[in-house]
């Protein structure tokens, strides 16, 4: 109560501030009035007695000051010393400046590599107890994921007791044929239990049941939030009419949320319900590997008692279904239950691990530069703290003062800092690469802002430590008496200390940059296995009911290649049922006539004859695809180089028979004959070795495909060809959708968009962190040179040379980098482990890069050492000594 | 003593009110010079007491026809001042045990 009482008192007092200094005036002044007056009565004379009345009354600042601590607040105080700190920076524009624009790009930069980095990888998916989401893969052998069938998705959601939702998804692209251009939407087709799976329901209308997903159920779909506000003008009377999708009309029966954010599919803006057949037909759709599958966890229930339990069940139903899982590769040797979370995440992880820790390292070494900043202000401000002391400042209080400084200083860099922030978020969202998953999802937001505010704050305690270490008592009254020429023991171990720490970050900040650069160099001059250049490609899909027969889907390809080649400029064009670094991955069954079934497979390139010379891949042995390998004719198939010697080693694959996709296993079916080996191409990525691969004429593959992507050499630019081509395909029939317009040299550029998204931002904070780390080893070191100019006169006036002098400082700061470059090796080397998987074909220990970096920085270190040191050695030996 | 010059003025007020001046002369004079209160410790213990309570100030003119700020002792400064005198006995009295025994 007494506390409460005091606390309020003490507020009026704050309120009524001035009026209570001016009354404390008045009656320090009475007081010292009546004594002057007493002191004359007793026989002093007018003037005598004022100064006595003075000396007793003692310093009256200082008597004011300690009325007032009694009576105000703390934060009086404080307010005090902003103001002061303010008074001090505004007086030192250029300190200020430099140590507000390094405070700002440090924290700028980790608020904006945060804010992108948070939602991604620490905070949890906006789905209701998302911790309890799993995705389920099949696994291979040598445990590697696998896509799972909807034998095995369908046997688990009947027998599992795990989950309280299972669900299985695949991309499903139809197209809308409206006035205009057909358009084609990204969606997907799920199991019933998709959305309950998730924890999310539509807004609009109702979400799938059983009843949608059965085998050849109706025609219904759920649009997303952006798909309903753009194609129907947010109408809520959607649920219930119908839209034409694929020529087949669809019952719209849902919307689903604005907020709702489909991790699984990021793109996908309308579901339809999977309607898979449950008795599964042997050799059907529902034996592929092409399904993935999610579930929540029941509760109570933990990923391992799930685990166990799905990979029980999976044994039981691979002894239920033998036969339909030996026909489509055996039965998988296990499944993975992972959380979605990491699922969807751990890809990207590497990468943005090491552009968080390259942040980190920008904002220690800009740390380390205000450090040192302050730290070089601190001695030049010596003078002034021995006076302040001197005049009675209590330590307690000038530490006060300096840490004030200090915080002032990280605000303001740190509001300047969000600002950079906000602008670095936008970059890096227009930088993302694509599949980058949650890239919607990342805005500068509160818990960003205080993060940056901590670490602002933080930063201004601990730079505000270090010049206030330094001033303790008997070094002021040093300082008193010799004014600011006084180095101390104290001050040049902090300097020292600073020096080899900002060696040492700026070396593991600029190795593992040095390590992705060259990587990346090495991953570009990797041949892809075909010519990238002068190379429009499109995929061009077929839709509506004309196209359900085999000989339709043919001719229109037929007659579109046909057009395509007659637009001048075309030198040649043809079709592939997967294209190279597009992100497409086809793999079928290879059975050569050695082999049990289920055990190779590779790449299928179902293609036009000319594909392999319109992409100059060579040709190593025998013949290429020609016209003649038509419907008909025997299987040509032609093989790829390593997969070629890996079956046949010395041998002739000329002539050597195999079975192909869906006949694998099946004596019934006619053999196709090996005719040609061409060579190795990379497919997924350039970093990945080439797998194997086969081509074989589209016409003469099991079933024709309805989407084929075209590729097309041109004679000039392949961009500017786009719109010819595209026309030429819609004067064939102006309602199949074209998309992936691309030329393949952002093909290339974009298969490798995440290591170099991760460059591009890490080759910034390298540059920044270069410029920062030159900048401030030459403050350091050039700063402690220039203290010690006094001291080099003395030396050159004993008989040093100008060699002798040189030769010493450079000694010392060699000796100080050296130290901080076997620091930084040390910590490089731990950095690099965390680089390894975003790293090709150099190793992480690699010499050129290492030895570069120290060189750089012995470099900047020379020149920060002999810059200050020959300005110190020419200097007078007279004009020293007599200063001193 | 710690706390004794809080006592001083508080007995020096229950006589009467009086200026920060008036105070330390009133002490000096009832102590027969032998106390002196330093101004750099009066003023301070002025703002204590007001800001518990103990005393309330306002300005009035003196005999002089100045004006000055005098200080009054309140409620709680009379008990205060009753408190404060029976701790101070008790601790005489300790100290004189300690001196005559020790």
């Amino acid at each position: 109560m007494d506390s409460v009482n005091t606390f309020f008192k003490r507020l009026g007092f704050l309120a009524r501030r001035e009026r209570y200094n001016r009354e404390l005036d008045e009656e320090l002044s009475f007081h010292r009035q009546q004594l002057e007056k007493d002191l004359r009565a007793d026989g002093m004379d007018a003037e005598e007695a004022r100064y006595a009345a003075r000396r007793r009354f003692g310093n009256e600042l200082r008597l004011k000051e300690q009325s007032h601590d009694v009576i105000g607040f703390t934060i009086e105080g404080v307010i005090q010393d902003i103001r002061y700190a303010f008074r001090q920076l505004r007086k030192n524009p250029g300190f200020a400046t430099t140590a507000v624009v390094i405070l700002a790009l440090g924290i700028g930069a980790i608020t904006a590599i945060f804010s992108a980095v948070n939602p991604i990888l620490f905070k949890t998916l906006p789905y209701p107890q998302a911790n309890r989401i799993m995705t389920l893969w099949e696994q291979h052998s040598d445990g590697s994921p696998l896509f799972v069938t909807f034998a095995t998705f369908h046997g688990l959601d009947e027998r599992t007791r795990s989950f309280d939702a299972l669900a299985a998804m695949k991309p499903w692209q139809p197209t809308m044929v409206g006035n205009d251009r057909p358009e084609r939407f990204e969606g997907q087709r799920v199991s019933a239990n998709y959305f309950r799976a998730l924890g999310v329901s539509p807004t609009l209308g109702r979400e799938f049941d059983a009843a949608d997903d059965r085998h050849k159920g109706p025609n219904v779909v759920v649009l997303s939030d952006k798909l309903w506000r753009r194609r129907f003008g947010s109408d809520r009377s959607i649920v219930g009419r119908q839209v034409t999708l694929n020529g087949d009309l669809f019952d719209v029966i849902g919307a689903m949320p604005a907020s709702f954010e489909n991790v699984l599919a990021p793109s996908a803006e309308l579901w339809a319900p999977l309607q898979y057949d449950p008795s599964l037909p042997p050799d059907s759709r529902e034996w592929g590997h092409h399904l993935r599958m999610v579930g929540r966890l029941r509760p109570g229930a933990s990923k391992e008692q799930a685990n166990g339990e799905v990979n029980v069940v999976l044994h039981a139903l691979g002894r239920m279904y033998a036969k339909g899982y030996n026909e489509s590769g055996g039965v998988p040797s296990g499944i993975l239950v992972n959380s979605l979370q990491s699922d969807v995440t751990h890809n990207v992880k590497p990468a943005l691990l090491a552009v968080l820790g390259a942040v980190g390292l920008v904002l220690l070494i800009a740390c380390v530069n205000v450090a040192n900043l302050l730290l070089a202000r601190g001695a030049q401000r010596r003078g002034e703290f021995a006076m302040r002391a001197a005049l009675g400042a209590s330590r307690r209080r000038l530490t006060r003062q300096l840490i004030t400084e200090s915080l002032l200083l990280a605000l303001i860099g740190g509001a300047l800092g969000i600002a950079i922030a906000e602008l670095g978020v936008r970059a890096l969202v227009a930088l993302s690469p694509q599949g980058l998953p949650r890239v919607n999802a990342i805005t500068v937001d509160g818990a960003v802002f205080g993060f940056a505010l901590g670490i602002t704050t933080l930063i201004g305690l601990a730079v505000g430590m270090v010049p206030a270490l330094q001033t303790n008592r008997r070094e002021l009254h040093l300082a008193l008496h010799k004014s600011a020429r006084v180095t101390a023991g104290g001050h040049q171990a902090m300097r020292q200390t600073l020096v080899v720490s900002e060696v040492a970050l700026a070396l593991v900040l600029l190795v593992s940059a040095g390590l992705l650069l060259r990587s990346l160099h090495r991953l570009f001059a990797v041949d892809p296995g075909f010519d990238g250049s002068h190379l429009l490609t499109m995929q061009v899909q077929e839709s509506g009911h004309y196209y359900d027969s085999d000989a339709n889907r043919l001719l229109f390809f037929k007659n579109a290649l046909e057009t395509v080649r007659a637009v001048p400029g075309v030198v040649s064009a043809d079709f592939t049922a997967q294209l190279p670094l597009s992100g497409d991955y086809e793999v079928y069954g290879v059975q050569f006539e050695s082999d049990s079934v289920g055990e190779e497979g590779g790449f299928r390139y179902a293609v036009t004859p000319g594909y392999v010379e319109t992409m100059r891949i060579p040709l190593r042995r025998g013949r290429l695809l020609n016209e003649r390998d038509g419907a008909g004719a025997p299987t040509a198939v032609l093989i790829s180089e390593l997969f070629a010697k890996r079956k046949f080693g010395g041998k002739d694959p000329i002539g050597q028979r195999v079975r192909l996709g869906p006949d694998v296993g099946h004596a019934e079916k006619p053999w196709a004959t090996i005719v040609g080996v061409v060579g190795d191409v990379k497919q997924e990525s350039l970093a990945l070795a080439a797998e194997d691969a086969f081509y074989v004429p589209t016409a003469q593959w099991p079933w024709a495909d309805d989407v084929l992507s075209l590729v097309v050499r041109t004679r000039g630019d392949a961009a500017a060809l786009a719109p010819s081509v595209r026309n030429a395909i819609w004067s064939v029939d102006k309602d199949q959708p074209i998309v992936r317009v691309a030329t393949m040299e952002s093909l290339l550029a974009v298969s490798e968009a995440q290591r170099h998204f991760t460059l591009i931002v890490l080759e910034a904070f390298a540059l920044v962190g270069l410029v920062l780390a030159a900048t401030g080893i030459y403050g350091v070191l050039s700063g402690s040179v220039s203290e010690r100019t006094r001291e080099l006169g003395i030396r050159a006036a004993l008989g040093a040379s100008r060699r002798d002098i040189l030769a010493l400082v450079l000694k010392q700061g060699m000796t100080l980098t050296g130290l901080g470059v076997l620091l930084g090796l040390a910590g490089a080397a731990l950095a690099s482990q965390g680089l390894v998987t975003l790293l090709f074909g150099v190793t992480r220990l690699d010499p050129i890069t290492y030895l570069g970096v120290i060189a750089l920085l012995l470099a900047v270190a020379g020149i920060a050492c002999l810059v200050p040191a020959s300005r110190a050695a020419r200097v007078d030996p007279a004009i020293t000594l007599r200063a001193e | 003593m710690p706390g004794t010059l809080d006592l001083l003025i508080l007995k020096t007020l229950a006589r009467a009110p009086l200026h920060g001046y008036g105070i330390a002369l009133a002490i000096k004079r009832f102590s027969d010079d032998v106390l002196t209160v330093e101004e750099g410790s009066l003023y301070p213990a002025l703002q204590r007491l007001l800001l518990r309570g103990w005393v309330k100030a306002e300005w009035k003119t003196t005999e002089t026809n100045r004006r000055a700020r005098f200080y009054t002792l309140t409620a709680a400064g009379r008990k205060q001042l009753g408190v404060e005198l029976s701790q101070y006995e008790q601790a005489i009295a300790a100290i004189g045990r300690v001196l005559q025994n020790a």
